[in-house]
């Protein structure tokens, strides 16, 4: 892993600051959608060997969610946005 | 060749020119009844109990490096049946059993040793979880044993009993537990299912699952097209990869998990030892070094290396269980990709594809299974039913509510 993360709002910080909660492309379904769409929302998971998107909070600093974007073979972290920026349209 | 003292006295004497390459290096075979893919413990494993339990004998097993470069060459050897839930204790447990006859059933030393296995216990809570394990253990005729402060203190004086926030006020015990040496576990089932006619291809990576009819026909690899009746995935940390292949998204992350080994010492640590206060766990091995580990490092992984802000958390924890091993001198780090499974519990089962199997999400838990996976898997692949001990561990059960989660930590990979 990288051993920095560029959080938006705190500039770079060691990773140690920030907890991982997962995969960032997932989107959560409707309340009524079917029993498919929600197993396959909280079990079923890409696990991509290479570039993978996820969500990170910056528990250590801003506590804000982030949208990493990273390469889980070399460990290079590609990009780094705010999570509710990226939900409103802004740069993923 | 069989291994006997008589072998080794013979070759000895004859300056060890006489010993044999212990399996061929088969071209693939353009069609195979069975191609299992991953020569790690489960593939191996699940390859030699279809040829000598099961009767299938045109197997192959396709390994894209060499036979153990996984993770059954990377962990910390540790064997134990001490589950607390009725779907994971009669697999482990029947495991077990396949473990205390595998030298036998190999003619191969896997040095097992039964050295038994201690989880310590920090508070009351504690201790009445490891009661309600215990007796989730007995239930399934599995001896456990709770030792006192005074008992533990009998069998491993160089823990620190006194630690201020993490005093050990006891243990469970499991004594059938211990080690195995993981690489002649690899050697000795490859060697078995070598002898009773399977193809091991190494260096031959899948790179697709060619299906007709809704059915899998063969696998593309990097040493051509080789076609099969039925397939098995085997694949451990890469899982994920190999399924996407067949178009199945599987309930998997990948994770990384390290472990640590030092100089070696003079005998000093006879057990297994499991710190309930955070996660760290050691033994010694026969050549001396201390093997220890802890948890993954946390997030999505296939580099088989870790960081070093979780080698120190693991090292920090052991010098809090054990003081004396501040003045040790750590040797060597590695690290494995983990099949982090959404519940913690392994999948062997079939799938959506009437003659593709899936042997996935050992976690980091899975050398202790790899005789009962192979077995199992076998049953499966060659009945088309599974194994009792087995029937739990179905990739459907997400999808109906039937979890098994020992940690009962929900849907998180990294926190099972
Ligand atoms: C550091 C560490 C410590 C551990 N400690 C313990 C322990 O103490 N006790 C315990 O019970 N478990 C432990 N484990 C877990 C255990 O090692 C694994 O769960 C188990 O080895 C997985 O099964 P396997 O042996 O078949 O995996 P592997 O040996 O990883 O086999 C899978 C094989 O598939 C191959 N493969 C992958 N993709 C392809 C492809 N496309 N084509 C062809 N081949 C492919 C890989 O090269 C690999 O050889 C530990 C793991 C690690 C990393
Ligand atoms: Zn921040």
């Amino acid at each position: 892993m990288a051993s920095l993360i560029s959080c938006p709002h705190c500039g770079p910080r060691p990773k140690e600051e920030f907890a991982v909660r997962g995969d960032a492309t997932l989107l959560r379904p409707a309340p009524e959608a079917s029993d498919e769409a929600w197993h396959a929302y909280v079990y079923l998971r890409a696990n991509p060997r290479g570039v993978h998107v996820e969500h990170w909070q910056h528990v250590g600093g801003c506590r804000r969610f982030l949208v990493v974007e990273r390469n889980t073979l070399t460990h290079d972290v590609l990009s780094v946005a705010d999570a509710a920026e990226v939900a409103q349209g802004g740069a993923a | 060749m069989r291994y006997s003292a008589l072998s080794l006295l013979k070759n000895a004497l004859g300056r060890n020119l006489g010993w044999s390459p212990v399996w061929r290096e088969p071209e693939p075979k353009p069609h195979y009844d069975v191609v299992i893919v991953g020569g790690g413990g489960h593939g191996l494993a699940t390859a030699y109990y279809l040829a000598k339990a099961f009767g299938v004998t045109n197997i192959a097993v396709l390994e894209k490096g060499y036979l153990g470069s996984g993770n059954v060459g990377r962990n910390t050897t540790i064997v134990r049946s001490n589950y607390l839930l009725p779907g994971n204790e009669p697999f482990y447990e029947f495991s077990m059993k396949l473990w205390e006859g595998l030298e036998r059933e190999l003619n191969y030393n896997v040095m097992l040793s039964q050295r038994g296995v201690m989880i310590l216990y920090h508070s009351d809570s504690e201790r009445d979880a490891l009661i309600r394990r215990g007796n989730g253990m007995w239930m399934e005729g599995v001896e456990a044993e709770l030792v006192d402060r005074e008992g533990v203190r009998r069998m491993m004086p160089f823990l620190n009993f006194d630690h201020a926030r993490f005093p050990i006020l006891g243990g469970l015990l499991q004594k059938r537990g211990g080690t195995a040496r993981h690489d002649a576990v690899a050697w000795g089932y490859a060697r078995g299912a070598d002898r009773l006619g399977v193809d091991l291809i190494q260096n031959c990576a899948v790179t697709g699952i060619r299906r007709e009819a809704g059915r899998v026909v063969g696998v593309e690899t990097t040493r051509g097209f080789i076609g099969c009746g039925r397939l098995g995935l085997a694949a451990a940390g890469h899982s994920s990869e190999v399924a996407r292949m067949a178009d199945l998204a599987l309930p998997i992350e990948s994770h990384v998990l390290q472990a640590f080994v030092t100089e070696g010492l003079k005998p000093c640590i006879d057990h297994v030892i499991i710190y309930g206060a955070g996660h760290f766990y050691i033994s010694q091995s026969d050549k001396g070094g201390l093997v220890f580990g802890g948890e993954i490092d946390g997030f999505g992984s296939y580099a088989q290396r870790g960081n070093l802000a979780t080698a120190e958390h693991v090292m920090e924890e052991g010098v809090a269980m054990i003081p004396g091993l501040s003045r040790v001198k750590v040797l060597r780090a590695w690290g494995g990709v983990m099949d982090m499974s959404m519940d913690g519990s392994p999948i062997i089962s079939r799938t959506s594809i009437d003659n593709l199997y899936l042997n996935a999400g050992w976690c980091y838990g899975g050398f202790k299974a790899t005789p009962a996976s192979g077995f199992c898997f076998a049953h499966l692949i060659a009945k088309g039913e599974p194994h009792p001990a087995a029937r739990f561990f179905r990739l459907d059960r997400f999808e109906r509510g039937h979890l098994i989660d020992e940690a009962g930590a929900g849907p998180q990979p990294n926190l099972h």
